[in-house]
């Protein structure tokens, strides 16, 4: 045992001597938490919108002041003829084009009816789809006042009310993506780097003739990554409750406690990519390019997992981090404690005990 | 030149001399195309959907079809309480939830208005605010429908004002999101893949030790230099080429503007990450330290790249942030490129900022290089 701790103690001198390295380790998750928390917003807002008004009367003028006034849209532009439309958008900047056609106000007060052309750059489909939206629920809400005289028929209006996030924040659903991400990428590379450093300089072997067992080495190697990745997700957890308002409605004990389990999960599936790879660089390849982009894109991170294909839906359940961010997002913003999370944190907790054995097996006493 | 020639041989022995590294470089990232380009859509569909429904009537159960028959809305609950159903809310198990409240029908003749109760899970704000639209979308359209069913006067002497929209979608009718998202990803696989490697190489040989050994030899500098990143920047435009296939056979992803205009920006992309990788190399002593900084400035880069979340909608001081991100560029330009067919004119401006930014990155790199310790 005495030997053991001896050992650990080396493994955090040697962390510790190593001033970049640490800076890195702690000033990256603050700076990118920042960022991301200020920066990172799927809501649509100043979109550039163009208008052709072959029109221009009293009517077309005040449905453009109408939408400029609206916090979505900036009108950038007026052009003139209908090639212009393709011009604009091949520059890339101007999202929608508004073409009211001619005689709009006389054809509304003559027929009752008049027609605007909604053309969008849809290479960004989900830009495209919510600016032909907003404008015209612009233009709904103009048609009613334009008939508020006539008497009103049959109406049922839903009364809508945004559970657990009612302002609809996209904060609250990055704070806890960008924490997983961090947590599982630093924790795995971390210890996948330092188990394969210790192969590829050769001191590995001084480390399995030494009398520590080889289940210590690992122990121990792991044990200073633990406590660094629990500093990192206190700090993360504060900045999210201090500075981006989180709030967190559940038990601030549970939040600890599957903070912990995730780590380990991500620690052991650093072991298991360290057996597996013979250099750093190897070992590294792996983490990022294996772990790097499945996190972000399959976890339920950025885009819905409900959304996607059936396949991929399954693959999503070998994430980690899927089940992660749901136990997060269960806690801080819905304020549920174990009864509904037990699923997510069994699975969790299979997951490391499956890697775990796996490394065991495939960790070898000898080297080659 | 043949010193330059014989580095960038055995350069490229050494990576494909590595069995474990080929496919890391090559099976991975395209493998990663093909499945995750199809993960990425913010289409919201499969709606869970529950309801309580305490009128129990002609028009609450009509109202409920309507629902029912809408193609995003797909798992429909029905919940005998309240509380069994923000149970199933909690659980996650409903994400919109619609309350038919009592007399619900009899109210509706009455007064020609009444209200439903909708709660919809906002933890997701953007798809929460879709959702939203899409319930109004239904109930409006049911409130159309049962003006004729209920109407038993009819009140046709006014007509009123229309104002009718048409949306045409440009260069994606059908919105679809992969269309969007392969040309993007495909970016940020030859960026990975080029930064780390290059990122990595040079700090190797120096924690190895045999980089004292290349500078003791008559190599120069620059020869070194360009002998280390070339291999790299080849594998970046094959990676480049292979995607760009896939692209096409697989995701049938349009090719509308000029190819070789495409791989013109490319090359000189390729030299910015190059640059960065070096500059990283240069500066730290562990292959450790320089992922840890290489990682760090992917993932801002990604994020802030407007590959997944629109740059229009971040705050200015992050607008001008993105200004300094390569990744961006090379995002626009393939978006532009491929999808709209935006000619040299167009991409001017990226092609002029990414070579200013090709320019000093490798001088940067070059000037920080110190071949003696």
């Amino acid at each position: 045992m005495k030997r053991f701790i001896g050992f650990i103690k080396k493994e955090f001198y040697h962390i510790f001597r190593d001033k970049r390295s640490l800076f890195i380790l702690f000033g990256m998750p603050i700076a990118q938490i920042m960022l991301f928390g200020f920066a990172i917003t799927n809501e649509i807002n100043n979109v550039e919108i163009a208008v052709l008004d072959h029109s221009k009367d009293a009517t077309t003028t005040e449905i453009i002041n109408k939408i400029s006034a609206s916090k979505y849209f900036s009108i950038s532009q007026f052009i003139n003829k209908e090639s212009d439309i393709e011009t604009i958008f091949k520059k890339g900047k101007v999202k929608a084009v508004l073409n009211f056609e001619k005689g709009f106000s006389k054809n509304l007060i003559k027929d009752h009816k008049a027609t605007i052309q909604i053309i969008t750059d849809a290479t960004d489909p989900n830009t495209a789809n919510t600016v032909s939206n907003y404008v015209n629920a612009i233009l709904q809400q103009y048609q009613k006042e334009l008939n508020k005289d006539i008497a009103i028929t049959y109406q049922i209006v839903p009364q809508t009310r945004m559970v657990y996030n009612p302002e609809l924040k996209s904060v609250y659903m990055f704070v806890p993506g960008v924490m997983t991400i961090i947590l599982m990428l630093v924790s795995a590379m971390m210890t996948s780097i330092s188990i394969t450093r210790e192969k590829e300089l050769g001191t590995m072997e001084i480390l399995l003739v030494s009398p520590i067992k080889p289940i210590q080495v690992i122990i121990g190697k792991v044990f200073p990554y633990i406590f660094l990745s629990i500093i990192n997700a206190t700090v993360i957890v504060l900045l999210s409750i201090f500075i981006f308002k989180m709030p967190v409605q559940g038990s601030l004990f549970l939040l600890g406690f599957e903070s912990v389990l995730f780590i380990i999960t991500a620690l052991a599936l650093g072991i298991l990519i360290s057996t597996i790879s013979a250099t750093q660089q190897t070992a590294m390849m792996i983490s990022l390019m294996g772990l790097m982009l499945p996190v972000i894109l399959l976890s339920g991170f950025i885009f819905p997992i409900s959304s996607m294909p059936l396949p991929l839906q399954i693959i999503s359940n070998i994430i980690p981090a899927k089940w992660f961010i749901i136990i997060i997002k269960g806690i801080m913003l819905k304020g549920v404690g174990l009864q509904y999370l037990w699923k997510e944190t069994l699975i969790l907790i299979g997951m490391t005990i499956f890697y775990i054995g796996l490394s065991v097996k495939k960790y070898k006493i000898r080297l080659e | 030149m043949k010193t330059i020639l014989y580095i960038i041989q055995k350069e490229f022995k050494q990576i494909f001399r590595n069995k474990g590294m080929l496919p890391i470089i090559f099976v991975l990232p395209i493998f990663q195309l093909v499945i995750l380009s199809n993960a990425a859509t913010f289409e919201v569909k499969n709606i869970k959907f529950g309801y309580i429904d305490n009128d129990h009537t002609a028009t609450s159960r009509a109202l409920i079809e309507k629902f029912n028959a809408s193609t995003y809305f797909n798992v429909l609950t029905d919940f005998p309480s309240e509380v069994l159903a923000s149970a199933a809310m909690l659980k996650g198990e409903v994400d919109v939830l619609l309350e038919i409240p009592h007399y619900f029908e009899r109210d509706l003749q009455k007064e020609k208005q009444n209200s439903l109760g909708v709660t919809i899970n906002a933890i997701d704000g953007a798809a929460a605010g879709v959702e939203n639209v899409y319930v109004t979308q239904i109930v409006q359209r049911f409130n159309q429908s049962i003006k004729v069913d209920l109407l038993q006067v009819s009140d046709k002497q006014i007509q009123p004002i229309a104002i009718e929209t048409i949306p045409l979608f440009w260069y994606n009718k059908t919105l679809n999101y992969k269309t969007f998202m392969v040309p993007g990803i495909l970016v940020l696989l030859v960026t990975m893949i080029t930064l780390f490697l290059s990122g990595m190489n040079i700090v190797r040989e120096k924690e190895i030790g045999t980089l004292e050994q290349i500078n003791v030899t008559p190599i120069k500098k620059s020869q070194f230099i360009i002998g280390k990143l070339f291999p790299f920047w080849v594998i970046g435009m094959g990676l480049l080429t292979v995607g760009l296939i896939l692209a096409k056979v697989i995701f049938n992803i349009p090719m509308i503007g000029s190819l070789p205009l495409l791989y013109l920006y490319t090359s000189i992309y390729i030299l910015v990450i190059l640059g960065i990788g070096l500059f990283i190399s240069n500066f730290t002593d562990t292959q450790q330290q320089a992922m840890f900084i290489a990682w760090f400035f992917t993932v801002i880069f990604i994020l802030m790249s407007g590959l997944f979340t629109p740059i229009e909608s971040m705050p200015k001081w992050a607008q001008t942030l993105t200004e300094f991100n390569p990744i961006r560029y090379f995002v626009e330009v393939m978006r532009m490129v491929m999808l709209k067919g935006s000619g040299f004119k167009d991409i001017l401006p990226q092609l002029l900022k990414t070579a200013i930014y090709a320019f000093v990155m490798n001088a940067l790199a070059v000037w920080s290089y110190k071949k003696t310790n």
